[in-house]
Formats: structure tokens, sequence, C-alpha cells
């Protein structure tokens, strides 16, 4: 599919990244929104703001005092019994970590779209995967979307899912990239939306005619399994997106089935297999068709959901290559980027590991060109066990000149 | 190894009779804080939502599978109660303009929400989210019970520890009188928000609490109390004197009692022949230093005092 080709048809709307997500959400209706700006997701705040200042939208609208007060107050709506959205990114992500942990734990689902920001320092604004990967461990689902399109229809699923499963939803894409661009795309109507997803219908609430307590602290005792469930509801939350994008398909015509919904491929049973998230997906396709029309057997794996994480899926989608390349926008300080580190452990018990390297690129906004993807999937199709551990991960964008020692 | 206790299922239907506050709950003997969740429930009733920061009062009454609450209660994280229970209020608003059917919930023209948090999770981590929520004009009553110190992590020194307290973060020593500060003013931050009910009350005097609780529960809008309620752990005295020292801060006007109303104070509770704060002081441990007969205590005593003073003047405390 060459997404980037699609001529926008009569159902397609032209406009940036942000306002279309928005757009979603108010398909979506959600009862409460929390907003604090941050760029690059400003806009879509500003476009909610907006649709509510114009009566498009009647949530309610909490004009929050910082991020944290805006998991705050959805985790309070929630709890309520209400369907609560708010979207940040980077330091934003980082001021809500210690609340969404909690909201994972309290069972309350919540999604944040979060249009993916390197973390400080250096102060950066610009797109890479750092904010989403620091939150990894929290117990949020987390989606990736490639285009505007998946951005708004991951929002949509992503309420789906978290209302069946009870757990907060992180719905990533990538700042600028895909937040400023301007793209056609299918704005779903409140009346498809109704189609695919009912109002949300909580098991427990604060209702004080049925009083609860939520929030009780647990002894050694119970502690584990509390979290344990996380575990649990994480693991049924397969089947549960599985459905959901079978679902969504039959409402809306996009397909996003391939894999149980959770990755999608391009030439995925080529010799040589990139893995990437996000919007970067768009070049790499290109280039696989220049490298495939030279005659080299080149594919794309892309994981759409990385919470919970497609082991089996990966396992048959990448078991039986030649060798993969990691190509990702984070890194972990200490060890290797934390997705190369993921897709080594899940193959570790396949019958087949095909040899692995990983490229840590576009960090902060650099740009992951053409050539520099060709030179990447040369270099993967080099690679053969064994490797010392310096030449399993690479940085083929450093600026060595720049670098303390002057690269020395 | 887990107890009996522990393993017993206490997932059925709980019988509240009509207690809010239960017993069984895990505070001290003569914690002042359990007085004032006693004295909130007795006076918000049935339709009430709390939101609670961590601290003691959370700690001592949620430990799971058990609850002291007979109101429907949520705790999320030590600096957060006030935008929790915004989000709450958000939440019915929402209910009540778009779909009162779709959950079976009471009238939000009714529903009481309060956040109730200590000095710590109010004055200092979660000013925040207070200044937030009053600056929004969230429909929430914010309660803040004042134990004067961090007292659940053990005695560390807040924005609300008096001048001259001996705690673990403000120990008294060679060089160190006890706490270097005088205690933040939470009424003037409250009313400079644009509060409409902002006022002060002690556990000693249970009925003036009730009354201004359901004052304030009154009116639309933020509203916040601050009710004082000694630790005898943490200030080191009798448990069998809680309610006594709380009267005893009232009386020496180290703890003011009055109401503001739209930012004018509206109403004091005057005192005739107001106590010197020395009486007050001798009677706890977090003190004692000061009674060493040496010059840096005489002087620390003396700069409480004209704190105090200064305070009563402005307020037209004394009768």
């Amino acid at each position: 599919m060459a997404k980037a080709e699609q001529n926008p048809s009569d159902d397609q709307e032209v406009m940036k990244g942000t306002s279309a997500v928005a757009k979603g959400v108010m398909a979506a209706n959600p009862d409460v929104v929390s907003a604090y700006p941050i760029t690059p997701q400003t806009g879509v705040v500003e476009k909610l703001s907006e649709l509510v200042a114009d009566g498009q939208l009647d949530s309610e609208f909490i004009k929050v005092d910082s991020e944290f007060n805006a998991a705050s107050t959805c985790i309070g709506a929630s709890a309520a019994g209400a369907r609560a959205f708010s979207a940040t990114s980077s330091q934003g992500l980082k001021l809500m970590s210690e609340p969404l942990f909690t909201a994972a734990g309290m069972r309350l689902p919540i999604v944040m779209a979060v249009a993916n920001r390197s973390l400080s320092a250096p102060l950066s604004i610009w797109a890479d995967h750092t904010d989403a990967f620091a939150e990894r461990d929290g117990g949020m689902m987390q989606f990736h979307a490639e285009d505007v399109q998946e951005a708004i229809d991951h929002v949509l699923m992503g309420f789906r899912v978290a209302e069946q499963v009870n757990l907060p939803v992180l719905s990533n894409f990538d700042g600028f990239i895909l937040t400023h661009v301007q793209e056609p795309a299918d704005i779903p109507t409140e009346e498809e939306v109704n189609e695919f997803l009912p109002p949300r219908d909580p098991e427990y609430t604060l209702d004080p005619s049925d009083p609860k307590t939520m929030g009780a602290f647990a002894r050694p005792e119970h502690w584990t399994e509390a979290r344990y469930e996380i575990q649990r509801a994480m693991e049924d939350s397969k089947d549960v997106w599985a459905k959901t994008t079978e679902e969504f398909k039959e409402v809306f015509g996009r397909d996003y089935t391939e894999y149980n919904g959770m990755l999608e491929t391009y030439h995925g049973d080529a010799d040589y297999r990139l893995v990437a998230l996000g919007s970067m997906c768009g070049t790499i396709r290109k280039v696989i068709d220049e490298y495939r029309a030279e005659g080299v057997d080149v594919g794309l794996v892309r994981p759409r959901v990385h919470r919970p994480f497609p082991t089996e899926e990966l396992r048959e989608a990448l078991g039986d290559a030649e060798a993969v390349g990691v190509l990702t926008k984070e890194m972990s300080p200490g060890y290797e980027s934390a997705l190369a580190g993921e897709i080594k452990g899940t193959l570790y018990h396949a019958e087949n590991q095909p040899p692995i390297k990983s490229f840590v690129v576009g960090m902060a906004g650099r740009d992951v060109t053409a050539s520099d993807i060709g030179a990447m999937i040369e270099e993967t199709m080099e690679a053969s066990h064994p490797m010392a551990f310096d030449e399993q991960e690479s940085w083929p964008q450093l600026r060595e000149e720049l670098l303390a020692d002057g690269g020395d | 190894m887990s107890s009996d206790l522990q393993d017993q299922d206490f997932t059925d239907e709980v019988e509240h009779d009509e207690e809010l506050w239960n017993p069984g709950h895990r505070a001290c003997a003569g914690c002042g804080p359990a007085l004032a969740m006693k004295y909130i429930t007795e006076a918000a009733g049935e339709n009430t939502i709390i939101s609670q920061p961590t601290g003691c009062m959370e700690v001592v009454s949620t430990p799971y599978p058990e609850s002291s609450w007979g109101t429907s209660y949520i705790h999320n994280i030590f600096e957060n109660g006030a935008s929790v229970a915004s989000g709450i209020e958000a939440a019915y608003k929402s209910f009540d303009r778009r779909d009162p059917d779709h959950l079976d919930v009471e009238d939000s023209e009714d529903l009481n929400i309060i956040a109730v948090g200590g000095d710590g999770a109010t004055a200092d981590i979660g000013i925040r989210a207070l200044s937030g929520m009053m600056e929004r004009g969230h429909d929430v009553l914010y309660i803040m019970y004042d134990n004067e110190a961090y007292m659940n992590t053990g005695v560390q020194r807040s924005s609300q520890t008096p001048f001259g307290a001996s705690t673990t973060t403000s120990p008294a020593g060679q060089e160190s009188i006890g706490n270097d500060t005088n205690k933040k003013d939470m009424t003037s931050i409250a009313a400079d928000h644009g509060v409409e009910y902002v006022a002060t009350a002690s556990i000693s005097n249970p009925h003036d609490f009730k009354q201004k609780v359901e004052k304030a529960l009154e009116i639309d809008g933020p509203k916040f109390l601050h009710v004082y309620s000694p630790c005898p752990v943490g200030w080191s005295y009798e448990s069998s004197k809680t309610v006594e020292l709380a009267e005893l801060a009232v009386e020496t006007g180290l703890f003011p009692v009055f109401e503001m109303e739209d930012g004018e104070i509206t109403s004091v509770n005057q005192i005739r022949d107001r106590k010197p704060v020395r009486e007050w002081l001798e009677l706890q441990g977090r003190f004692k230093h000061l009674f060493d007969g040496e010059e840096p205590s005489e002087e620390a005593i003396e700069e409480l005092q004209a704190w105090i003073d200064e305070r009563a003047e402005d307020l037209g405390l004394d009768a």
C-alpha cells in the first residue's frame, strides 16, 4: 500500500494532523477533556477548545495548570465513570508519568494522544520516541501511528479497547512529522463512531448511592496480584485489540487487521527485514521499492502496537529472515535501544534467531533520509552471528566532529 | 505469611449502618485528624465523594481489602487530591448536562465532592493541584487537616510546622532552635484565588467545624477549610490531651478561628484574655528544647509570640 500516493477522495479532508486527531476525538464524544499546551501536541487541545467554543463539542473542557493535573483530572473523571481524553508530548508526558502509572494500577481507561518528542536535555521540541519509551513499563497500552489517518483511528480504537480492558492508552504519533503535516484523511462522523464505539459502561464508579473505595493501599499480601492483573489485562487486550481492528474495518473500511492488528508488513517475507515504528516507515517503503527494483529482497515489519508487545506476531514475522535491521528513534543509555533489545528477547526462544542490527536514528527530529535508509539496509545485509556488543548497534547519523573529543 | 484477617473475604457488601467513618481504622490513640474525618462525614452525609491524597488518614483508613469509608472514596497520589476531585466534578457536570440517565448516579446538585488532605499534601506538594482547582472554580470543598508536619513518614517539617518545633528534618540542636519558619497562610492563599468561602476550625469545637462544612457545601464553586488536628505522636504529648491542645492553640491565638467570605474576614472567634503561647508549647515534647533556659530558646519563644500577636491584631482576635 503506497499511502503517500493516495489522492484525497470525496470523503477525505485535508487538514493539519493535530486538527484531524481532535476531530476524531470529537467523534468519540468524551465527557471530559483536560488540556494543557506543549509543543508539538498543542494543536490537538487548541482544536478541541475551538470545537467546544463553537458548540460542536460539549465535553467538559478543563483548562488545567499542568500535564500533571491533566492526567490527574482524567483519573478523577474516569473513576467517576466518564470517558476522558488528554494529549501531551515529551516533558509533559514525563510530568504525567506518576499519575499515569496509577491509572493503570487502578484500572482506569483514559486515552492520551502523545505527539512524540525528544526528552530534555538538551531541550528540543522535535520528534523521537524517547518520551513514549520512558513510559514503557507503566501499564499503559501504546500504539504508534504511521500517518495522520492512523493517528485518528488509533485514538478511536484506543477508546474501544481501553474501556473493555480497563487500561490507559498512549496513542503515539510523531511530533511535527505527523502533527503539523497536512494530509488527506477520513474524519469519522459521530454516526460512524456511535456504531463502532458504544458509550462507556464501567463496572465500578464513585457513584455515592453505591459507595466504593478506590485506590486502597496494598500490603505485600496483595500488591503482586494487583500488578499481575495489569499483566493479565495486557495479555487479554491482544484479543480485544484484534477484534477491535476487525470491527473497525467493518464500520470504516480501513484495514488494520494484519497480524491481529499488531503489525503491518511490506514485503514481509523478504530475506532482509527492517523494523521501525511510526512515520519514518513511509520513507522506508520508498527505499525498499528502489532496492527491490535492483533485486535486493528487503521488506518492512512495522509494529503498530508496542504495548502489549507483539511477541508471537514478531516471532512469525521475523523468525525466518536472513537478517533484521531495527531502525529506532530511542535509546537506553548504558545498554542498547529498548526496541532492539525487546525484539531480540522475543526471538530468543523462537525456532530461529536471525542476526539483528540496530540503528539509532532520527533522534530529536534529525531527518532519516533515503540514503540513510539505504546504508542501513546494506549494513543489515552483512549482519551475521556472532556479534560483539559494540557491533550490535550503531548510530549512523552521528556527527563525530561535534563530540567533545572531536570524534577521536 | 498472611493472617486470618487478610484471608477473609471482605468483598461482599459491608453494612455501614449510619456511620460514614467507621471504627477499625488504624489511627493512633488520640489522633486529631481521625476526629476531623468523623466530623466531616457526619456533616456531609451519604451523598458524598471523598478524594484524599496520600497521608495518614488515607493509610489508616484503606488497607486493602478494608475501608473505613461509608461514602464513595478515592485515593490516587500524594499531590493531586484537588485535581482528582476536579475531574470527578467535571465528570458529574458532563453526566448531568449530556446524559443524566447513562449512569445511575445521584443528581449532582446535591452531590458533595470533598477533597481532604493533610498539610503536606495540601500546602506543599499538592499546592499546584489546589491552586488549579480553586482558580478554575470547581464545585469542590477542599479541607486541609493540619497536624503541622509529615506524620505519615515520621514527623518531617512542612510549611505548616510552627516556629521552634523540633521535627526529624528541623531538629533542635547546638545550632538550631528547631523549625525556623512560621506557618504558611493557606487561608489568604485560598481567598486570593477568589474562593468565596474560606474558614478555619479546630477539632476542639466539633459543632463549629461541622457547621462550617455544612455552610461550605451549600456554596457552588470552590471552598477551602483549614482544620486544626493535633498529632500526639508527632507533637509528643499524652494521647488523652488532643482536644485540650487543639483548644489551647485556639486560646493562645496560635491557631485563630475565623471565616472569610469573598476575600473579607466576616467572623472571628474572639478570645478573652488570650493566653501566652508558652502555655501551649510546654505541653509538647517537640518544643521541650525551648525550655532549657538558654538565651536563643527564650528569643525563639518571643519570636513565635510576636508572630501570633501580629496576626491577632490583624484579625481583631482579642475580645
